[in-house]
């Protein structure tokens, strides 16, 4: 089966305290740590272990700056046999439509049974799988957590439903699947692992490879934009305990005895 | 006069809470606007809620199919395109099926696509301008949205007030004659439900529940070791269920259980829209975490900036000797 997976080069924000600019232009960028969008990392194990299963390859793939290129290399380095980087300034500021029509153009130039991205990404917008596939007229299901290759033209999928709940499915190839966490335990890689793959070449298309119009995609082709960056009034929030680690816990259990929180 | 649909989420007979908060979002962009409820389903439950929802709406659209019974979203999307005209505004709850149909239903229908809207400031023209959040709740966000040909707008369930006015006198239009195609090539074939687990935290008044923040699966015991002289139950956020740490019936979330405790402890847990959604009958809730700009801290009654791992076992140690 061939395979490609849309990854995303993100903030983690497991890593970094996501700050907004005094001016509301963007988010605070320096010394902010990258990585994979985790959903994305489970995607691409996803795709390894079916290929590993059932033969063919596994393609990664991101719209993005040259730094992108460095999740690529870490999905390659997961076992990702081929990395694509789409990269143009006239990319730059795309809606998740805009993201969409660039990874079409691209998909179309290859050919795929199984399409698969992350639930979500940074800006928890869910958006671009789905549209994709819509672009493309392929079938979709959104937050898959379980995968069964049935036969060549068939999986069988799991969505997750409210309450932990699981929706089956089985729904046709080629097709268009978005991952949600828990589907597997993505591998570790290791420095040795990405060391393997730091020479190999990733090629990098933009407008002109994919013949694109350039107005369809980047800012002029953008029909949602954002305005600025900001923090949202606290509200009343909570009331924040301070003093001597030994005053806060005092304080605290004052709390929880009126509360009902000590038995 | 302008024209805003809602596809309504129901269950048993009973529309979903988001069926009343579209509303609210309906009237942010367009307080005149006609409301139209998009409902879908087959036999009695769905007339009981087409029936019930015409008071809120001004028009019900009722579509009865039998292969609409279950809601696949790929199904539900090409009936959507088939009768919703060119150019309309369409309100959708941003939960799972919200989040498997909306993105393609407007490619299909060609309009503009926001997702997870907070908030709505209005509409100025042919832009909708909306309130939306990134990185995990870090960070707000204004958006425009270009609703000249229309949008796709889902919507934050418990963002927006319901609307329990129930003065609207609408009227129910039976649309099921409009259905058209229906074929797709996904199959819904059963849901399969959760498992049970050795503990069940939706009993538990007190429940010490860890996230992220906790690190490493050897920590959990600190956690233990709280909930057993809190007398409480240990739950978690959902990353600690993906990487295998804890059983899937310990996560609280609205992909987990609904826990409805007296005292709710959030360890290094972030405090996302999903986690919260699981924690209903506003429990007084205590959150430790080391970033003082956690979104938790937001819905939480008590915080306190520091690190779990050292907090924990003060106050164990603390409450283990009272
Ligand atoms: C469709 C869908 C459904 C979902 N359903 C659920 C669900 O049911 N339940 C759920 O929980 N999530 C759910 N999620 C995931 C959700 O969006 C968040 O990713 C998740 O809740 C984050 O968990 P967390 O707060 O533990 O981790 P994070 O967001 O990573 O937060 C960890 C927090 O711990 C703090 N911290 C780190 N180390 C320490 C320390 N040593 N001491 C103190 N604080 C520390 C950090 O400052 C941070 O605030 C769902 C997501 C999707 C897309
Ligand atoms: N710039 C991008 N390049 C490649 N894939 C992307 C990009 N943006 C989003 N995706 C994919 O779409 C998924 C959902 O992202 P989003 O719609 O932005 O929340 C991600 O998990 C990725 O798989």
């Amino acid at each position: 089966m061939e395979i490609l997976v849309c990854v995303k080069r993100v903030p983690d924000t497991a890593e970094n305290e996501i700050e907004v600019k005094g001016d509301g232009t963007d988010i605070e960028r320096d010394d902010l740590v990258y990585s994979v969008n985790e959903w994305d990392n489970y995607a691409v194990e996803e795709a390894i272990q079916i290929r590993d299963k059932v033969g063919g390859s596994v393609t990664v793939v991101t719209v993005g700056d040259e730094e992108s290129e460095e999740v690529l290399r870490r999905e390659m380095a997961m076992g990702a046999d081929n990395g694509i980087l789409l990269s143009d300034d006239a990319f730059e500021n795309s809606d998740g439509k805009g993201v969409a029509a660039i990874l079409k153009a691209e998909i179309e130039k290859g050919k795929y049974d199984l399409i698969l991205t992350g639930a979500q990404a940074d800006d928890g917008a869910g958006q671009v799988g789905g549209m994709l596939a819509a672009m493309m007229d392929l079938p979709y299901a959104s937050l898959v957590n379980l995968i069964d290759v049935v036969d060549d033209s068939t999986l069988k999928i799991g969505r997750e439903i409210e309450g932990g709940n699981q929706e089956m499915s089985e729904i046709g190839l080629p097709c268009v699947l978005s991952i949600q966490t828990g589907i597997n335990e993505p591998r570790y890689v290791g420095i040795r692992g990405i060391r393997k793959v730091a020479s190999v070449d990733i090629p990098v298309h933009g407008v002109a490879d994919l013949g694109l119009p350039a107005d369809a995609v980047g800012e002029t082709g953008a029909k949602v934009k954002r305005m600025d960056y900001f923090v949202p009034e606290m509200g009343d929030g909570a009331e924040i305990l301070e003093g001597s680690t030994e005053e806060i816990i005092d304080k605290l259990i004052e709390h929880l005895k009126a509360k009902g929180g000590l038995k | 006069m302008s024209q805003i649909f809602a596809y309504i989420l129901h269950k048993g007979g009973v529309a979903d809470d988001t069926a009343l908060e579209l509303i609210s979002a309906a009237k942010k962009i367009d307080a005149d606007a006609s409301l139209i409820a998009v409902v879908t389903g087959s036999g009695a439950d769905l007339d009981t809620v087409c029936n019930d929802l015409t008071a809120s709406y001004n028009e019900v659209w009722k579509i009865d199919n039998a292969a609409l019974a279950y809601p696949n979203a790929e199904v539900i999307r090409k009936l959507l395109v088939n009768i919703i005209p060119g150019g309309s505004i369409i309100l959708i709850a941003h939960e799972h099926f919200g989040m498997d149909i909306a993105p393609g239903l407007s490619i299909k229908m060609n309009t503009s696509f926001v997702s997870d809207a907070m908030d709505i400031e209005g509409r100025d023209g042919g832009a909708i301008k909306i309130i939306r959040q990134e990185y995990s709740g870090m960070a707000s966000t204004h958006v425009t949205c270009d609703a000249g040909d229309g949008a796709v707008i889902s919507c934050r369930p418990g963002s927006f007030q319901p609307d329990e006015s129930k003065s609207a006198g609408g009227q129910l239009v039976d649309k099921s004659g409009d259905a058209g195609d229906l074929t797709a090539n996904r199959t819904f074939l059963e849901v399969v439900q959760a498992e049970t687990g050795d503990v069940d935290i939706t009993k538990s008044d007190i429940l010490v529940s860890v996230g992220r923040g906790i690190e490493d699966e050897e920590n959990l015991e600190i956690a233990q070791e709280l909930a057993d002289a809190m007398g409480a139950v240990v739950s978690c956020s959902r990353p600690i269920v993906d990487a295998k740490w804890m059983e899937k019936s310990r996560q609280v979330g609205t992909s987990g259980q609904t826990v409805k405790p007296k005292v709710y402890m959030a360890m290094g847990i972030s405090g996302s829209f999903q986690h919260l959604g699981g924690i209903k009958g506003s429990p007084f809730i205590v959150a430790v975490n080391k970033n003082a700009k956690a979104p938790i801290f937001q819905v939480a009654d008590v915080g306190i900036v520091a690190d779990i791992l050292d907090f924990m076992p003060e106050l164990t140690e603390k409450i283990g000797g009272m």
